[in-house]
């Protein structure tokens, strides 16, 4: 397939289609809804399963049931959407059941808006449902990458036995790229899901049931453990960032998404300014890659955190930054997306900006 | 000498022991769902959906492959493993707390999706796990922890029924309110049950049996009072009935 112009969320749910997705279930929200429509015709007429569900609680709940029986499974939201369907994620991670979620970020609380946000940092790595959990969260910034994530992510899902959420904004999801959706993807060795309730028959001699129930306190440690070596793993081999023009710089911006790209438009037009400045760009939000500040060199005289948020991804630079260098923050909330010029200006007033 | 087996405890059963107190009717209705799916030789191809509430440790109890669901969710969590199984049998097995108000939603939409799922509905008019706090299908008058005066309809609405509700759409082709609170009962209980599941395996639809089962120990009542209280309280709310057959009226 040649290169081909196509709007992110078409392309996303293209690319979970090459990456081998069975079912997908979801419910209507802006600005995501051209996942499910393309999905839709597509699923539908060739043979896959798609189900409009009543509510986002029902659909992340027909994810585990799918998921449980063995399914490759994709579900697609925005904020409030994805708020509603942490009861089902904290299930799914506690089951250790593989899917792959899309959050397509919009601007919040509450209702909040339809415009593009990063507001949904802490709700895609801290999670809202409870207990001790994980979902690993890959956050590209162009479609082209959104896309070679998506079509990786069934096989990191099924490989750890855990759900991965892609996390985009609204402009990815709006916005149309020249795309390629044959690039390779990691192969990986994945068994088979012995493990799946999906009849005896399949498995003969052995019951096979999903569950995240264990009342004994023992019995639920051990398995907080098990997940506990299982996330270990994933900090260990899914870790991702890429380092932009990090040899040495004066100061060092840290973007990731939508925001990644105005900080690229940033650095360029701070060279001119003689200010050479870098870009640590988190792709995997969990796990945090904390290991590409070690590799800030001494002469940098801060970081500038940037988000379409009021700081939310902040406090992990902060905690990766173990006090090493001076921080500042700048961020923009609500639907707007800050200009390269804003970055800019806040690199050369750093101190204005400085949180810590 | 020799003995014939007159009666032995299904295969669909496991020897776990269950977890229900003495003299509730869910171990009968356990019993009544293991023996239909084996009389019907489908149990290699089952998936069972257990709930929360008393029943959350069914996925212990039948011999099948479980998935156990979040509170309320079985009927999604049954959509999600039917769609992606359609030849195999699914079913939930659910109580009234579980499915008549914090699962209302994923049960309205399933039965109207006409999901090809069976849905064992367990109704004891209270919150049996958690204590014996009123629920949705509590009788007027009747004490829990919550309504210590007593279920009052201008503070908490009045007992919802759910099968009456269910009837009325499109995509539920088999739906029939039993009891077990006595032998006769529990043999037209049965029959309900194993229909429910032909009709899955005909794929007819969605199907749904309420059985009508006690809690003596939340109801402070004595296991022979409580089947008292099935047959003299609750009926009179909840009157057996064959909701709907499509099955029937089709053929």
């Amino acid at each position: 397939m040649a290169k081909v112009l196509m709007k992110g969320n078409e392309a996303i749910a293209l690319a979970a289609i090459k990456g081998g997705c069975d079912a997908f279930f979801g419910y209507p929200i802006t600005p995501q809804n051209e996942v499910p429509e393309y999905l839709a015709k597509y699923m539908n007429e060739h043979g896959k399963v798609f189900v409009q569900a009543e509510s986002e609680v029902a659909a992340i709940n027909m994810v585990y049931g799918a998921a449980g029986a063995g399914a490759r499974v994709l579900t697609s939201s925005s904020s409030p959407g994805i708020a509603l369907k942490q009861e089902g994620i904290t299930y799914l991670a506690g089951s250790q059941l593989p899917c792959v979620i899309c959050s397509v970020m919009r601007g919040g609380p509450g209702l909040g808006s339809i415009q593009p946000s990063q507001g949904d940092y802490n709700q895609a790595t801290r999670g809202g449902g409870n207990g001790d959990y994980h979902v690993i969260v890959f956050a590209p910034e162009t479609i082209q990458e959104t896309i070679d994530t998506m079509k990786e992510s069934f096989d990191i899902a099924d490989y750890y036995r855990n759900p991965v959420m892609i996390l985009v904004d609204g402009l990815i999801g709006q916005m149309m790229e020249s795309v390629d959706f044959d690039r390779p993807v990691k192969q990986r060795f994945l068994p088979p899901k012995d493990w799946a309730a999906n009849g005896t028959k399949n498995h003969p001699g052995r019951r096979n049931v999903i569950n995240s129930l264990y009342l004994e306190p023992k019995e639920l440690e051990d398995h907080n453990l098990r997940l506990a070596k299982k996330y270990a793993l994933v900090m260990q081999n899914e870790t991702r960032y890429e380092m932009i023009n990090m040899e040495d710089p004066d100061y060092v911006i840290v973007a990731y998404g939508t925001m990644s790209r105005v900080a690229r438009s940033a650095i360029e037009i701070l060279e001119q300014a003689k200010l050479k400045v870098g870009i640590i760009r988190p792709i995997s939000l969990w796990p945090f890659p904390k290991q590409a500040f070690d590799q800030i060199g001494e002469n940098c005289k801060g970081i500038l955190v940037t988000e379409m948020s009021l700081g939310q991804m902040l406090q992990d630079v902060q905690i990766s930054n173990r006090g090493r260098h001076p921080i500042a923050f700048y961020g923009r909330s609500g639907g707007v997306v800050p200009e390269p010029e804003e970055i800019v200006s806040a690199v050369q007033n750093f101190e204005k900006w400085r949180v810590e | 000498m020799d003995y014939e087996v007159k009666y032995q405890k299904s295969k669909v059963l496991t020897d776990n022991p269950l977890s229900y107190c003495p003299g509730c009717t869910h171990g009968i209705i356990h019993k009544l769902v293991a023996e239909s799916l084996e009389e019907l030789g489908v149990i290699d191809h089952t998936v069972g959906i257990a709930s929360v509430g008393c029943s959350v440790f069914s996925y212990q109890f039948f011999n099948a492959d479980m998935e156990q669901a979040a509170h309320g969710r079985a009927c999604a969590v049954a959509t999600g493993v039917k769609r992606i199984h359609p030849d195999n049998v699914v079913f939930t097995y659910q109580g009234d707390g579980d499915l008549a108000s914090i699962g209302i939603a994923e049960t309205i939409h399933a039965a109207n999706r006409g999901e090809n799922i069976t849905v064992i509905f367990v109704n004891n008019a209270i919150y049996g796990m958690t204590g014996g706090q009123m629920a949705p299908t509590s009788l007027i008058g009747q004490k829990t922890t919550t309504s210590p005066f007593g279920r009052d309809s201008h503070l908490h609405g009045n007992p919802i029924k759910v099968s009456e509700m269910l009837q009325h759409l499109d995509g539920v082709a088999y739906l029939e309110r039993v009891s077990v609170h006595n032998p006769a009962n529990v043999r037209k209980a049965k029959k309900a049950i194993k229909k429910a599941f032909e009709y899955q395996i005909q794929k007819k639809g969605f199907t749904l049996i309420e059985v009508l089962s006690t809690c003596p120990v939340n109801w402070g009542k004595t296991p022979v009072d409580a089947m008292k209280w099935v047959e003299e309280s609750m009926i009179p709310v909840f009157p057996l009935k064959l909701f709907k057959d499509a099955g029937e009226q089709h053929e």
